[in-house]
């Protein structure tokens, strides 16, 4: 490290490096609070979940997944889900193309309108559909009306008691509200940022409009599509607020996973809460480990439109 | 035709517009607006004086105060060490740097009743960190602190998020032009990187906040819901709905929902900020 070594040799990079870079001990100590810091809010959090959703023994975990209100409860947030997510799927798309390919007046709005339900807390998120569906809401006081401007529907309505609220299409109502934003808002930065000329020269050489989108915009958005999927089920099959206010948490019947959890909480049956709850936590992890190989693939992607 | 495409600017070469905006805005009206109009058409069955006379009921005042201000709370020590997580996986290289990275964003995918019950078992007497603080005097389960710890949870990944990228972006000249001009460390931290991040520092506060204050999953099991002490204004709203009192719920929902409109308001502001001060920069 003496001054004639150092002439010799090519420029040595230490010099130059402190002056953008922190002190070794400085560099430590923040690495050490970060990761103390996720270690107590994210780790401790997730290996609890797994060993004590075998506290009980291997057993008694599978006993607590092969009771017919679990399985219920599984099945319900399977079929809500498959419901929720290809709807906000294909809302997203629509959504997207349109704001992304075309200009109009109202654009700005239209996108905070998108982002709405994510900015409801999931108690309102559930009961707007209690006001809109429920005893005392439109629909219940549309049954009673005197005077119904559709006599039909009434009468339809009535004759087959057609419940929404407490009742497995409310369910699937509030899934899709809390999930709404997903796919949309993952679709179109992505989307403007691609601009449209790819589409207008695919149009220009005589493809139809289906052909476009689907050998030209659709290869080019299928990793940001996935990415919104992704997490539109992550949310789909987690959400408790919500649900928890138009289930009526009927067991065997309207409760899904999560709020089979709180089921089981509540009856101080803990080690049976976890088990049921590492069902959901394994879902979590998947799409962490789903997510980040998508945003993988995407930069990858991308890489090689710069430099082909 | 002739005359309609010398009037407008712009050709339509792609197909499909009136169909995709068409089945956008029919799919947000059924599913979000006619709904939300909803809660607005039902707090019109109250008068001013019930109204108000609901909202400040001194249960309401209390739920507020602990919502709030946990929420603030929770987002102020989130910018803090969310900064720092966000730093360290910017600019430094260390052991499972990766699984680090996935694992920020674990409470947007655990879903908020598992993170429920898993916190209130953690911090719970016996539990693995409530037997830690027990000596020491700390409470967390059934307390206010609860709350926060819950809030602060969920809320971690907002301000690593936004950050990050911006961190990323951030380019190496300046600090190098600050040092040759003889700042140190420090002050290139305080007076160069750290006013280029504000704008995503505070939009990432405003995100982690907004999302705290409507949440309701993952408090609700430590809050233990006390009357008074540790009830969150969605857990209020939730105790009406049980007693089938809708007017109330949704005079609280009200509430609520303009507190979460402004929020929207101010974090659409900061991200025009956070945009233009980019674009700013690479002009």
């Amino acid at each position: 490290m003496t001054p004639a070594a150092t002439t010799f040799h090519t420029p040595h990079p230490v010099a130059q490096r402190r002056s953008t870079t922190e002190s070794p001990l400085v560099r430590r100590l923040l690495i050490g609070v970060a990761l103390a810091f996720l270690s107590v809010f994210l780790l401790v959090p997730l290996v609890a979940v797994f060993s004590q959703a075998f506290a009980k023994g291997i057993g008694f975990y599978f006993h607590t997944l092969s009771d017919p209100n679990a399985w219920s409860a599984i099945k319900l947030t399977l079929y809500a889900a498959a419901i929720a997510v290809p709807l906000n799927c294909v809302f997203g798309v629509a959504a997207a193309w349109a704001i992304a390919k075309f200009d109009f007046r109202g654009k700005n709005v239209l996108l905070t309108l998108i982002d709405l339900p994510f900015s409801v807390s999931p108690v309102i998120s559930g009961l707007i559909y209690v006001l809109v569906f429920g005893a005392q809401g439109w629909l219940g006081h549309y049954r009673d009306a005197e005077q119904p401007w559709l006599p039909w529907l009434q009468n339809w309505l009535n004759e087959h008691n057609f419940k929404i609220i407490f009742a497995v299409p409310g369910i699937v109502l509030a899934t899709i509200f809390v999930t709404f934003p997903f796919v949309a808002r993952e679709l179109i930065p992505l989307m403007q940022a691609q601009g449209r000329s790819e589409e207008e020269a695919a149009r220009v050489l005589g493809a139809s409009g289906w052909q476009t989108f689907w050998r030209v915009t659709l290869p080019n958005i299928k990793w940001g599509l996935l990415y919104g999927v992704i997490l539109c089920n992550a949310r789909a099959m987690g959400e408790f607020g919500a649900v928890s206010v138009v289930s009526g948490k009927i067991r065997g019947e309207t409760n899904t996973i999560p709020l089979h959890i709180e089921a089981l909480y509540d009856d101080l049956n803990i080690a049976g809460a976890f088990a049921v709850a590492s069902l959901l936590a394994f879902l979590a992890l998947i799409t962490l480990a789903l997510k980040t190989w998508v945003e993988y693939q995407h930069a990858r992607q991308n890489q090689t439109k710069m430099f082909p | 035709m002739a005359i309609k495409l010398s009037r407008s600017k712009k050709i339509r070469v792609l197909p499909g517009f009136k169909l995709t905006l068409g089945f956008t805005l029919f799919y947000l009206g059924l599913i979000v607006l006619i709904p939300l109009a909803a809660v607005f058409w039902k707090t019109s069955s109250l008068t001013w004086a019930e109204f108000w006379h609901t909202i400040t009921m001194p249960q309401a005042l209390a739920s507020y105060r602990l919502t709030f201000g946990a929420s603030l709370l929770a987002a102020l020590v989130n910018a803090f060490f969310g900064l720092i997580v966000a730093w360290v996986l910017v600019r430094y290289e260390f052991f499972g740097k990766k699984i680090v990275d996935a694992l920020v964003d674990l409470p947007f995918a655990l879903p908020t009743a598992v993170a429920g019950i898993t916190l209130a078992m953690l911090y719970s007497q016996n539990g693995w960190i409530g037997q830690l603080l027990e000596p020491l005097g700390i409470k967390v389960a059934n307390t206010r602190l609860g709350v926060f710890v819950a809030l602060t949870f969920i809320g971690l990944p907002f301000i690593v998020r936004t950050v990050q990228p911006v961190l990323e972006d951030l380019d190496p000249e300046l600090e190098e032009a600050a040092a040759s001009l003889g700042a140190n460390r420090w002050q290139i931290f305080w007076r160069v990187i750290l006013p280029m991040l504000m704008p995503a520092l505070l939009t990432g506060f405003a995100l982690a906040f907004a999302r705290a204050l409507g949440e309701y999953g993952s408090v609700i099991f430590i809050a233990g819901n006390i009357p008074m002490k540790t009830v969150i204004t969605p857990l209020l709203i939730m105790g009406e709905l049980d007693m089938f009192d809708y007017a109330k719920a949704t005079a609280l929902a009200v509430v609520m929902l303009v507190a979460s409109f402004v929020m929207l308001l101010a974090i659409n502001v900061l991200q025009w900020w956070t945009n233009r001060y980019n674009t700013h920069n690479l002009a």
